[in-house]
């Protein structure tokens, strides 16, 4: 039933797809997380009157930030042509494309990393400051745990956006399931290819946004 | 010991200077329970955060036990703050930690070791009357819970000091009682020195020694809690007296009291201290032939005694009521008869 319904797909090479797409953002999911983070800290804890108030600083990371997250991705990905070919030796496959995804989403973390620790209650940060914390403390003991459900359903946009963008890397021949749906759906006709590459990006964001509600609320002890 | 010399405290908020703690001396011994009183803007907030160096002064210092906190900053202040503890009005817990955890938060700072810091906790809930919730979270909790947390908290690495910040604010009357208990229990328990800051006299009547009253930036009065309650000097502290008693100072009530009985005299009496546990009218009423009407009264426990006020309507002749008076005054009671204009 499902063959006819998609007599063009080959399973083996929609199967694998698949695997580049989850491997393509698994990686840059886990590396966007770390270096979001630790730039929406920085951002946070370089601020007027916070713990390492600095405007120098302050000011380079949000413009960092802010110029990342404007350039629109596909162009990102063509302008970082030169920093892959480096970093990876290559511009081609799942790999090449990891650069300009995580460089594309890390800044769009980052915001939403230092909205999450705006959020925090100023007091808990002057009550462990009273206790004699060191600001490691803070950033470990207040800062990431009492910003946790937001830091995760954060994580989670932004791992969907991610799949978004993975798919438009595969416009480059980044491999995964927009390459498929691009050069073997659209460009040879075969509507069913497309239409399954679909769903199967489908599944993936729903699965991805049901693990995060569930872990955000499973956080959550407010 | 305590020592605040010349403190000042001026923030500059980009259009003007503004002065929040304005050259404020002050002494407070061990073991003390000292308040300071004052309405929003007054530089309360401002001068307690200066003991424990999260606000660094303008100019002037501060001492605790020795300890210059003015002068020390990094590693050095963060060890004087765990001697140093403080409470807050919004308690300001951890809502990610239970109640035990959010105990162990200052053990770990300190660098407890785990076995221990689980003991320590124990004694701590079961100091503070919390035993049965210390797996539960803070949003499980009560106001009056939550501060118990708080205070549980403060008291996790022995401190010397305790800062409370409006502690009791955002409770309700009974379970601000209840919290003040706690805070006497721990001060006569733990030997602990306990500077409070509030705006409520209340507070400052049931659990201080002493108090300051803070007005503009300024110390305006301080002395001996009764002290400042029976003879207010300045006309923030009157207003802040007038808070729990009515003395019936008013020209209001003392009009009022006048329709109400216009005959004979209304004579106004404060006792203080072991005066309020006397028999005073009785032996006024026996031994003078003069009608004795209780028309008004109170009295206020507060950490060094009782006071309290009382308000006759005293009838009879001329000479009878003067002896009366004379009576009373020999028996060291502030007797005063008020006036109708």
């Amino acid at each position: 039933m499902i063959e006819s319904l998609f007599p063009n797909v080959d399973w083996d090479s929609m199967w694998e797809a698949t695997l580049e797409t989850l491997y393509m953002t698994t990686i840059s999911t886990l590396f966007t997380f770390i270096i979001g983070l630790a730039l929406g800290i920085l951002l946070f804890l370089t601020a007027p009157k916070q713990l390492w108030a600095n405007k120098v600083v302050n000011w380079l990371t949000g413009a960092f930030v802010n110029v990342f997250r404007s350039i629109p991705f596909i162009i990102l990905i063509i302008l970082l042509i030169p920093l892959t070919l480096l970093l990876m030796g290559t511009i081609r496959g799942p790999n090449a494309a990891l650069p300009a995804l995580i460089i594309g989403s890390a800044p769009f973390y980052a915001r939403m990393v230092l909205i999450a620790l705006k959020e925090i209650d100023k007091g808990v940060i002057e009550a462990a400051r009273s206790m004699g914390a060191t600001t490691g403390t803070i950033i470990w003991k207040v800062l990431l745990p009492e910003s946790k459900p937001a830091l995760i359903s954060g994580i989670t946009v932004t791992a969907i956006a991610l799949v978004g963008y993975t798919a438009m890397a595969g416009i480059i021949g980044a491999g995964g399931l927009g390459t498929l749906a691009f050069l073997d759906g659209f460009q040879r006709s075969r509507e069913d290819v497309t239409l399954m590459a679909t769903i199967l990006i489908l599944i993936i964001v729903f699965i991805i946004q049901y693990i995060g509600d569930l872990v955000t609320i499973k956080a959550d002890k407010r | 010991m305590i020592e605040l010399k010349k403190v000042t405290k001026k923030f500059d908020t980009g259009k003007a200077v503004l002065t929040a703690v304005d050259e404020v001396d002050l002494s407070i011994s061990d073991g003390e329970i000292f308040g300071i009183i004052g309405y929003s803007g007054a530089g309360k907030s401002t001068l307690i955060r200066l003991l424990n160096g999260l606000e660094k002064p303008t100019s002037g210092t501060v001492e605790i036990n020795g300890q210059t906190i003015t002068a020390i900053k990094g590693g050095e202040l963060r060890k004087a703050r765990q001697k140093v503890s403080m409470i807050f009005q919004h308690f300001n817990l951890l809502w990610s930690r239970t109640v035990k955890e959010n105990i162990e938060f200052p053990l770990e700072i300190a660098g407890v070791s785990k076995a221990q810091r689980g003991k320590r906790v124990q004694e701590l809930i079961e100091l503070v009357g919390l035993t049965g919730r210390e797996n539960a979270y803070p949003s499980e909790l009560s106001g009056g819970q939550k501060q118990r947390v708080g205070i549980a908290r403060a008291l996790a690495n022995d401190p010397e000091v305790l800062l409370c910040d409006e502690a009791t604010s955002a409770l309700d009357p009974e379970t601000t009682d209840a919290i003040l208990d706690l805070l006497v229990d721990i001060n006569k328990r733990l030997g602990l020195t306990i500077v409070l800051i509030t705006h409520e006299m209340h507070v400052i009547r049931k659990i201080c020694h002493r108090v300051a009253v803070m007005e503009g930036g300024r110390v305006v009065e301080l002395g001996d809690v009764l002290n400042v309650f029976q003879s207010p000097k300045e006309e923030i502290t009157k207003r802040f007296v007038a808070q729990v008693t009515d003395s019936g100072d008013s020209q209001e009530t003392i009009k009022h009291l006048r329709e109400l009985y216009p005959t004979g005299e209304l004579v106004k009496l404060v006792f203080v201290g072991d005066q309020t546990e006397q028999p005073i009218l009785t032996k006024l009423i026996r031994s003078h032939s003069v009608e004795v009407n209780i028309v008004q009264g109170n009295i206020s426990h507060t950490q060094r005694g009782a006071y309290g006020t009382l308000i006759l309507q005293l009838k009879g002749s001329a000479a009878e009521i003067e002896e009366a008076l004379a009576f009373l005054r020999l028996e060291d009671v502030q007797a005063e008869v008020m006036d109708n204009d």
